[in-house]
């Protein structure tokens, strides 16, 4: 794209702009000082935010009196251990378990989906439900779509599902996750002390903004959209501080370039044509009412849970990694503790050789912090 | 998971459009946009699926981060992230991309 290549500095300039940047990072410091109070704390819920924190060092550039703490926004790591558990035993008993690569070391009770194929078992990595079933189309034998990831990957399982021509030996395995239900659960949590949501700009895409409007009216607590780019996480938080300041509790969207209202209809109809919300554990969090996205009763057939007898029996002798019960992955993702407070974070616990599920996915906080320089609040 | 990765769509054949991704071009599924696309308008993608038409006026902005990070070199982990949502797209078919 050599219209685009030409034009690399203005963007540059524009998204890293330092001026920007500090004129936000200043406009919040004043914010704080009206707030007047020695600690302010709000939450993303996204992988991608903590990312780009981490990446351009936005902690450091932010005032120490805000702390801007990652929740549950790594659909990885919130998958429980008894569904890594399904995939394990489908892959141990022969069947082909397709998932995203995230998943694979993911430890389950007994073990990963990456020991199982050590020990046998048939995993095959996708970056789409479509290759999923391609993989399908490409053999008789049985082919599973261990599927994980928020409401906006759902979307993807959901059109792949509602397809025509699918493909007799496909079924889904649904470890999908529905973000809004957790937040409520997090707002609540003794010991968080979260004022402010930021929320992800791409769900938000999907769900629209408005569907936080019941939560700010439930818990008294603003949400701000926000997209990924620092300045757009800096704008976000500037107006997150706002809301704290003037105790009004309501929505606001800082991506409105992405997202809407009412959000993207057609996705919705979609998602919830195929699935319905239940609820289900989120690994180290806690029970989530209507947190888990299941496959409608219309697609039993391609429900893997309802198409095979799925036995966890046999990985009941397996002892889980001896280190795993020191992991506080749960708490780090309900905000009360950080990676820096594991003491296997860095030692015996790094994204070669995860102990825990936040050091597994590209979206884990404990991966992101290790890859970002350890503390990159300092 | 969450990141939708911005590309210029080429051209649409029913559900499927050929999107090019900084130089890339893949297939993309348009099951679930909300508004009809033609050549010329960026889509937001996220596993495989359009899930926005960007409204023009901010396609610039919006591209801005991904630029960024697919010209920085290495194992970035967002950058992997990145790629891994364009790959997510099939690959056109050969004479597709050969009249790229
Ligand atoms: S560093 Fe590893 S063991 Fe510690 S909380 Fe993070 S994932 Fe768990």
């Amino acid at each position: 794209m050599p219209e685009t290549l030409a034009r690399d500095d203005v963007y540059e300039l524009k998204f890293r702009d330092p001026v920007k940047a500090r004129a936000l990072t200043a406009a919040i410091e004043r914010v704080l000082d009206e707030i007047g109070r020695d600690r302010v704390s709000v939450m993303h819920v996204c992988g991608s935010h903590e990312q780009s924190i981490a990446k351009f060092g936005l902690r450091s550039a932010l005032p120490r009196r805000l702390s801007v703490i990652m929740g549950p926004g790594c659909p990885v790591c919130v998958t429980d251990m008894p569904e890594v558990d399904e995939a394990v035993a489908l892959a141990l008993d022969g069947k082909i378990v397709a998932t995203y690569g995230d998943m694979l070391k993911v430890p389950g009770t007994a073990m990963s989906l990456a020991e199982a194929e050590a020990q046998g078992g048939r995993v095959e990595v996708v970056y789409s439900a479509s290759q999923a079933i391609d993989l399908a189309r490409g053999t008789d034998e049985e082919v599973v779509f261990f599927a994980s990831g928020f409401e906006t990957t759902a979307v993807a399982t959901a059109a792949v599902v509602l397809q025509e021509d699918m493909p007799a030996n496909f079924s889904v395995l649904s470890a999908h996750k529905y973000i809004p239900p957790v937040m409520e659960i997090v707002a609540e949590m003794p010991g968080t002390n979260v004022e402010g949501f930021l929320a992800a700009g791409h769900a938000a895409t999907i769900t629209g903004s408005a569907i936080f409007e019941r939560f700010v009216e439930r818990h008294g607590i603003p949400v701000v959209v926000a997209g990924f780019e620092p300045l757009d996480i800096l704008a976000g938080l500037l107006k997150l501080v706002e809301l704290i300041r003037d105790g009004s509790a309501e929505v606001a969207n800082t991506f409105p370039r992405c997202v809407t209202a009412e959000g993207n209809r057609v996705a919705q109809e979609r998602l919830w044509r195929v699935f319905r919300a239940t609820g289900g554990n989120w690994r180290g969090i806690a029970h989530v009412p209507n947190g888990n996205l299941r496959l409608r009763d219309e697609f039993a057939e391609l429900d893997a849970r309802l198409r095979f007898d799925i036995d966890l029996k046999p990985l009941w002798g397996h002892a889980p990694h001896k280190l795993l019960q020191s992991c506080i992955c749960g708490d780090i993702m309900a905000g009360v503790a950080a990676p820096s407070d594991c003491d296997l974070f860095g030692n015996e616990c790094l994204p070669g050789n995860p102990v825990g599920a936040c050091m597994v996915s590209n979206e884990g906080t404990c991966k992101i912090w290790h890859q970002y320089g350890g503390h990159p609040e300092l | 998971m969450c990141l939708g990765v911005p590309g210029k769509v080429v051209s649409v054949d029913g559900q499927v459009a050929l999107v090019d991704f900084f130089g890339v071009r893949r297939e993309t599924r348009l099951d679930v946009i909300d508004e009809a696309v033609g050549p010329g308008d960026y889509v937001l993608n996220h596993v495989g699926f359009a899930i926005r038409k960007i409204p023009a006026g901010d396609i610039q902005e919006t591209l801005s981060l991904y630029e960024i990070l697919l010209r920085e070199a290495g194992g970035d982990m967002m950058a992997d992230d990145v790629r891994g949502e364009i790959e997510a797209s099939r690959d056109a078919a050969p004479e597709e991309a050969a009249r790229a």
